[in-house]
This record gives structure tokens, C-alpha cells and sequence, in this order.
């Protein structure tokens, strides 16, 4: 296969998962905006849903003042963005349609008839019903991307490639909702493991469809080191970095079986899952929660990185 | 209804043409809000599909769909017959004249052309002086534009020899029609033309070089993306299994290309190049062009691989050389044209100009080298400031001109919004010259001037498409 097809193939599946997480962080964050917080009324739900998707720093440079609607515009619409969802599903359809021929009708016409619909959002409604259809339409757009891929793809590279956006794309956005508790600070009125606390890590798990899994892993009440432990070492929760990187081992194997030779990306593959592997929450939690996290995007960007190298080039 | 219009239909005001029956009756039997809805139901299906064309030099217009008609034009398959084997005569000759002004240029010794129409031509390549053509065929891929005056003379209005395109619109419109009004294609005997796909990859497979395996390893070139006529390329690959490149998808090693694949470099055969000339390779023709791939020429010469079309077959659907295909014709095949062209005046040659400058308003004035209907002058459809405007160009550079009469172009019962109405069409048919063989497929693509009197069809003026049916019986 052209590296230029794969290298589309694995954007464009990157560009989805991508708009479909920042669509979580807008949920989880106009949740927690919807909680009084303190009395001083000191909130910063809608700065950490920036940071969590890795763009407060572009929104302060553009002069924009840290608001609901101007949040949920930049993240949503925004043009100037490039992280916007508007321009994710974009840059998407654009690989898509570089590569039309390696994907079946059903996922073309997925990814295109959403680039199509995305008009009918053009104008914030940041009411909280408006932001809420639109929230969903993102997650199903997303579905309809990864059911047809998933139901109608050949399972050969062009799948594989896909699928290792995918995981590589959900590895970041994961770690990076997670670490959104830690750029939501506690008033310090308020005491840790408190109600508002609680709220927070629960209204984390349900923005990754976590709620559930949890009471069913745990039977307990929500405490974050399980939040943690189900969403960075679980591996039968499909979204936790360990997942992620279980599949990542996996597609990356099927390539090298494929090709019939190995390379760095799978090495790298094997050494993450591995220690995702062996790892436990109370040392996770030892060296700081937001420093793993931290260190975790960044080796997960190497890995990246390396696939590129390695056959996208 | 146009008196002086041949309709393909009707035929004469109170008739109905014997081919067109079935679908007459179809369309009184069907309710206007009906055949409206199913109409809107194919815009969206090509909307969906991604069925899309590019506007030059218009804002926003990036994706535009080609308006789709829902009423089809058809052809008996006498008429068809006598058609392709025009088409066929005609490509032969293009060929044979190709290999001569490449090689030994004998019509320009016989004193049948004018060596300057030639040597003068932007469209003509030195380069390509003596180089060997895989399998001797310089245009596998062929589109001639025809049109109809009344029921039995049909002109070939041009020969596109380059990249001719439009071939997929012909491919989906079949597919739109059998979709939405299968009651119509059970009424009659429609031939196929789905198997355009395989006629063309055995095509490309016939000219592969000879240090091709027995599977030839076939790329379809694209500018890319942004290019008018992407969804094309990207729907041929597709069909035919092969890989849609781009030059920097492509590298060149020791006179041999290759693609830059996943698993390291992979040797390519034949290059179905939908890329223009100037564009091919910067070290031979454009330098700042990035299209292309370096040293695709010195792999061509070297023999490992193909090009199709070949380099430098603009020269045949030049529009100044067009004016001479009878002659063309005869010179190498000593044979009658089965489809007459359409009576020409060439510029340069000064009565011709005389007459045409007096005769502005009966004629179609072209630029030799324009195409999609740009730079030309309708006359009947044109003032007097801008009958003016255009003599000066003429008069400037008489050269790149030539002109023709208005044809009185054959209309087809086509549906708009007021219901259903006569507009002009021509046919596009793709002609296939293999090493092997000719083959061409039963039909090819209807175009239609949706504007009412417009004589041009061409889509980037606003013209549309029609399924195109060769019935039996």
C-alpha cells in the first residue's frame, strides 16, 4: 500500500477519534460548569476543558476571554483552531477523500455525509440543549465512522493502519481527561473526597461512558485512585491506556506478520504495554498522577512518531 | 418547441420517434411530482456519493455536481453500429498520424499539412522525436465529441486526444438510472457499459513494456485532490484495482519508477497519467513543477515504462489540425470518413478570415488551443460590442483561431424545473486502442446545455449530463 494512503488512513481515523474526545471534554465540562461550584463562584471548568484538549494556551493568545459560549465555540467552530472539532472532522474528510478508493462506500459515505451535516451546527447554540445535540451528534458521527470501518473493511493494512489512529489518538485523549482533575482545582473551601470532589472524578468516568464499568469492576464508591486504576491499567476497559495499548501491540504485529519484519514501532508498542502491564496505581499515584500522565502522552507521541517513520513516510 | 432543431425524441413536432416510444409513454404515465422527487433523490445521491467537480478561479466552488438529467437519451443500435465504426476509423487515423509526425513525418513530405501548423503548435513535443511508444499507441484513451444535425449525420465536433475525461459521469449515471427508475430498464434493451473498467485495464495491460511480469503493475496518476476532475480519478482507480498516486508518491531509480509503498519501493509498469505533459517531469518539461516525477522521461526512454496517453498527443486534438482530418484520415488509411467534421475556416488562412469577419454572427469562432468552452465567440448568441471585441482578437493573432458554423445541434426532452423541455446535447464516447485491439463501449457520455437556446454544454458553462442508452430492437 502507499505510504501517503496509510499515512491518510491513519489521520483521518486520528482526525475522528480526536473530535469525538474534545466532544467528551465539552461534556464534561459543561457538567461540571452546571454544579455550583463555591460560594466565591470561582469556577474553571471551561479553562481546564481547554487544556485538556491541549489549547488554552492558543485560546489566551487569541485574546479570547475564558467564557462558556467562547469555550464551547473555539472548541466546537472555531476556524482559527485547528484542533476544533469543525476542523478535525475537516482535515478527516480531506484524508478521506485523498484516499477514497482504500475505504469502502459505507465509511466514505460516513466521514463525507458528516462533513455534509456539520453545516446544520454552524451557528453556536450554546444553550445546554444545543450543546448537548451537538455532543451527540460528534459521538455518533464517530460511531458511524468506526461501525463501518469496523463492519465493512478488509482486515489487511489499510484496516490495521486505521486502527492504530485510533488507539493511538484515544491513548492521548484518555490521558488527557483524566488529567483534567488535575487542572480543575478543588476550592479551597472545598475538602478532597468532598462532594464537589466526588462530582468531578465521576463526571470524568461519565464523560468516557466509565460510570457504569466502575460500580461493576469495583463495587465501590468513586475514589480516585480506581478512577485511575480502571482508566490507565484496566484492560478490559476500552478505553484505558492499557487497552489502547494492547490493541496498539496487536495491530502493530499484524503489520509486521504482514510485511514479515519488525521495527521500531513495534518495539516501542511491546515496551509500553508492558509496563502498563506491570504497573500499579499506588506507584502511579507515588510519583504524581499528573506527572504520569504527563510522560505517558509524551511516550505515546514517540510512538507516533516512530509508526510514521517506520511506514508512513 | 425549436422548428429548426432535430429532436432526438420527437423527431417532428407531432411525432414520437420509434426508439423513444417506451419512454414517451413512461413519461406520461408518470406523475410530474414523482419523476421530480426521484430527481431530487439522484441530486442527493451524487451529493452523498461524493460525485463532484471542480470550478477554476471561483471561490467556495471547490465541489460542484454536474446537474444530472433524469431523462435519458438513446441511440438504436444501428445508429450505434454505424457510429463506432466511425469512432474506431477515426482514432486509427490519430494513431497513424501520431507515429508519422513523431517519426517520419510523411504527411508533412506529401505537402498535406502545413509543417508550421505543427512546429508552431504549443501542443506539438520535440522531445518526444523519435522515441518508441510502448505497443505503437499513443492515445489509448480517447473521447470524441459527437453531435447530431438530424436522423442520420452525426459530426465529430473534436477529438480529445490528451486526458479526456468525463467517463466516470457515464459509469454513475448508468448506475443513478438503474437505481432510481428500474421500472425504465425493464422495459428495454439497454446495453451495458459497465464493463468500461475491464476494456480499459486490458488496455493499459496490452501496452505494458516488455520488462513487465504477466501481471503489469498499473498506477493511475493524479494531480491530486484539489484537481477538477479528482472524483474521476479516484473512481477509475478504484474500479480497476489500482493504485491513485501522485508524483511524490512516486521516485525514479536507475531509469526505473517506483511507488514509495508501506513495504519499501514497488516497481510500476504503466502509468495511466491523468496529469498533463508540462507537468510530467521537471527535468524534461516544467522545472517548477511539482506534479510530476523527476526522470519519468529517462525511465519512459529507457523502455521500463508506459505512458498512457503518450507524451505530445495534444497535437491531434489541436483544433487547427482537427481542420484536416479527412485529409488526415485518407492520407493514412485511404478510407472515406464514416463521421464528417464539421466544415471548418481556418483563420490563418486570409479569406478564411475575410469570410469569417464578415460573417461574425452566423459562426462559432474557437481558440485552436481552448477548451471547456472557454475563449470562444457564439455568433447567434452574441451583441454587437462584443462581436467587436473578439474581431480585434482575431484580426491580432488570426493564427489561433478557427471557426464553424452554428450547428443546428439535436435537442433532447430534458426535465427542469418547469417540467420537460428540449435542450441541446452532444455525445462523448471513450474510445480504447489497446496494442492489442479496439474496444469501446456502447454509448459514452450525453452532455446538455440545461440553459434554454445554449449550445454549450460543456460543465464548467453549466451544462449537465444524461444517461446515454444504446437499446436493441
Amino acid at each position: 500500500m502507499l505510504s501517503r494512503t496509510a499515512d491518510n488512513l491513519f489521520w483521518m481515523s486520528r482526525y475522528v477519534e480526536r473530535a469525538e474526545n474534545i466532544a467528551r471534554v465539552l461534556h464534561a465540562a459543561s457538567r461540571m460548569a452546571s454544579v455550583p461550584g463555591t460560594s466565591d463562584g470561582i469556577t474553571n471548568e471551561w479553562e481546564s476543558a481547554l487544556a485538556a484538549s491541549a489549547c488554552l494556551d492558543a485560546f489566551v493568545a487569541s485574546g479570547r476571554e475564558v467564557n462558556a459560549e467562547n469555550v464551547f465555540e473555539y472548541l466546537a467552530f472555531a476556524e482559527d483552531n485547528p484542533a476544533s472539532i469543525r476542523r478535525c472532522l475537516e482535515i478527516a474528510r480531506s484524508n478521506a477523500r485523498a484516499v477514497r478508493t482504500a475505504l469502502t462506500y459505507d465509511t466514505w459515505e460516513a466521514i463525507n455525509g458528516a462533513w455534509i451535516d456539520m453545516d446544520r451546527f454552524r451557528s453556536a447554540d450554546v444553550s445546554p440543549s444545543g450543546l448537548n445535540r451537538f455532543i451527540s451528534w460528534v459521538k455518533e458521527v464517530s460511531l458511524r465512522v468506526d461501525g463501518s470501518a469496523y463492519r465493512t473493511m478488509l482486515r489487511n493494512d489499510a484496516y490495521w493502519f486505521s486502527r492504530l489512529g485510533v488507539y493511538i489518538e484515544r491513548a492521548d485523549n484518555t490521558a488527557r481527561i483524566l488529567d483534567v482533575k488535575y487542572h480543575v482545582l478543588l476550592p479551597e473551601t472545598e475538602p478532597v473526597g468532598g462532594g464537589l470532589d466526588y462530582f468531578h472524578w465521576s463526571t470524568i468516568l461519565r464523560s468516557v461512558s466509565a460510570l457504569t464499568a466502575y460500580h461493576w469492576v469495583y463495587r465501590d464508591s468513586i475514589k480516585p485512585w480506581l478512577v485511575a486504576d480502571l482508566l490507565i491499567l484496566r484492560e478490559e476497559m476500552p478505553r484505558s491506556l492499557a487497552s489502547c495499548y494492547a490493541n496498539l501491540a496487536t495491530f502493530l504485529d499484524e503489520l509486521a506478520r504482514t510485511y514479515g519484519r519488525q521495527g521500531e514501532s513495534q518495539r516501542q508498542a511491546r515496551r509500553l504495554h508492558a509496563r502498563l502491564r506491570n504497573a500499579r496505581t499506588e506507584e502511579i499515584f507515588q510519583g504524581g498522577l499528573h506527572e504520569f500522565l504527563q510522560s505517558f502522552i509524551a511516550e505515546n507521541n514517540r510512538l507516533g512518531t516512530a509508526i510514521t517513520e517506520q511506514y508512513l513516510v | 418547441m425549436g422548428a429548426n432543431f432535430f429532436d432526438e425524441m420527437l423527431g417532428s413536432p407531432d411525432g414520437c420517434r420509434v426508439p423513444y416510444l417506451g419512454l414517451r409513454k413512461w413519461l406520461d404515465e408518470t406523475p410530474p411530482e414523482l419523476i421530480e422527487q426521484r430527481r431530487l433523490d439522484a441530486e442527493l445521491l451524487f451529493r452523498r456519493i461524493g460525485i463532484t467537480f471542480a470550478v477554476y478561479g471561483q471561490e467556495q466552488a471547490e465541489e460542484r455536481i454536474i446537474p444530472f438529467d433524469i431523462v435519458p437519451r438513446i441511440l438504436t443500435s444501428e445508429e450505434w453500429a454505424r457510429l463506432a465504426r466511425g469512432l474506431e476509423q477515426r482514432v486509427r487515423a490519430i494513431n497513424a498520424f501520431l507515429r508519422d509526425i513523431y517519426g517520419p513525418q510523411d504527411i508533412l513530405k506529401a505537402g498535406i499539412l502545413p509543417p508550421e501548423l505543427v512546429f508552431a503548435n504549443p501542443a506539438f513535443r520535440p522531445e518526444m522525436m523519435g522515441r518508441k511508444v510502448p505497443g505503437n499507441v499513443y492515445v489509448p484513451i480517447a473521447g470524441i465529441d459527437v453531435v447530431r444535425v438530424d436522423p442520420d449525420t452525426f459530426y465529430v465536433l473534436e477529438d480529445n486526444a490528451r486526458t479526456p475525461s468525463g467517463v466516470s459521469y457515464m459509469l454513475e449515471n448508468r448506475e443513478v438510472m438503474m437505481l432510481l427508475f428500474p421500472e425504465l430498464f425493464s422495459r428495454h434493451h439497454i446495453r451495458p457499459v459497465d464493463n468500461y473498467p475491464e476494456e480499459l485495464l486490458a488496455t493499459l495491460q496490452s501496452i505494458a513494456p516488455p520488462t513487465a511480469g504477466s501481471e503489469p503493475t498499473i498506477v493511475l496518476l493524479t494531480p491530486g485532490q484539489f484537481n477538477s476532475a479528482y472524483y474521476e480519478h479516484s473512481f477509475l482507480a478504484d474500479k480497476l484495482g489500482i493504485e491513485l498516486v501522485e508524483g511524490r508518491d512516486l521516485v525514479v531509480r536507475d531509469d526505473v519508477v517506483y511507488m514509495r509503498t508501506t513495504e519499501g519501493l514497488q516497481r510500476i509498469d504503466v502509468i495511466y497519467r491523468r496529469v498533463d505533459d508540462d507537468f510530467l517531469d521537471p527535468l524534461t518539461f516544467r522545472p517548477d513543477s511539482a506534479l510530476g516525477v523527476a526522470g519519468l522521461m529517462s525511465a519512459y526512454d529507457a523502455g521500463n515504462v508506459s505512458l498512457a496517453n503518450a507524451v505530445g498527443t495534444g497535437i491531434a486534438d489541436d483544433k487547427a489540425i482537427y481542420s484536416y482530418m479527412p485529409e488526415i484520415l485518407s492520407f493514412y488509411l485511404g478510407e472515406e470518413p464514416v463521421l464528417k467534421n464539421v466544415p471548418t475556416w481556418r483563420c490563418r488562412e486570409p479569406e478564411a478570415l475575410t469570410y469569417v469577419l464578415e460573417h461574425l454572427e452566423e459562426l462559432v469562432v474557437k481558440e485552436v488551443h481552448g477548451s471547456g468552452g472557454y475563449g470562444m465567440l457564439v455568433g447567434p448568441a452574441s451583441d454587437k460590442a462584443m462581436r467587436e471585441a473578439f474581431a480585434a482578437k482575431l484580426k491580432a493573432e488570426p493564427d489561433n483561431f478557427i471557426a464553424q458554423p452554428t450547428l443546428a445541434l439535436s435537442t433532447c426532452p430534458t426535465w427542469v424545473d418547469s417540467g420537460l423541455v428540449p435542450r441541446h446535447v452532444d455525445l462523448r464516447p471513450f474510445v480504447l486502442s489497446g496494442a492489442d485491439r479496439v474496444r469501446i463501449v456502447p454509448g459514452g457520455l450525453t452532455r446538455v446545455a440545461l440553459k434554454e437556446g445554449s449550445l454549450v454544454v460543456n460543465s464548467s458553462q453549466g451544462g449537465g449530463t444524461k444517461d446515454t442508452w444504446v437499446i436493441d430492437g
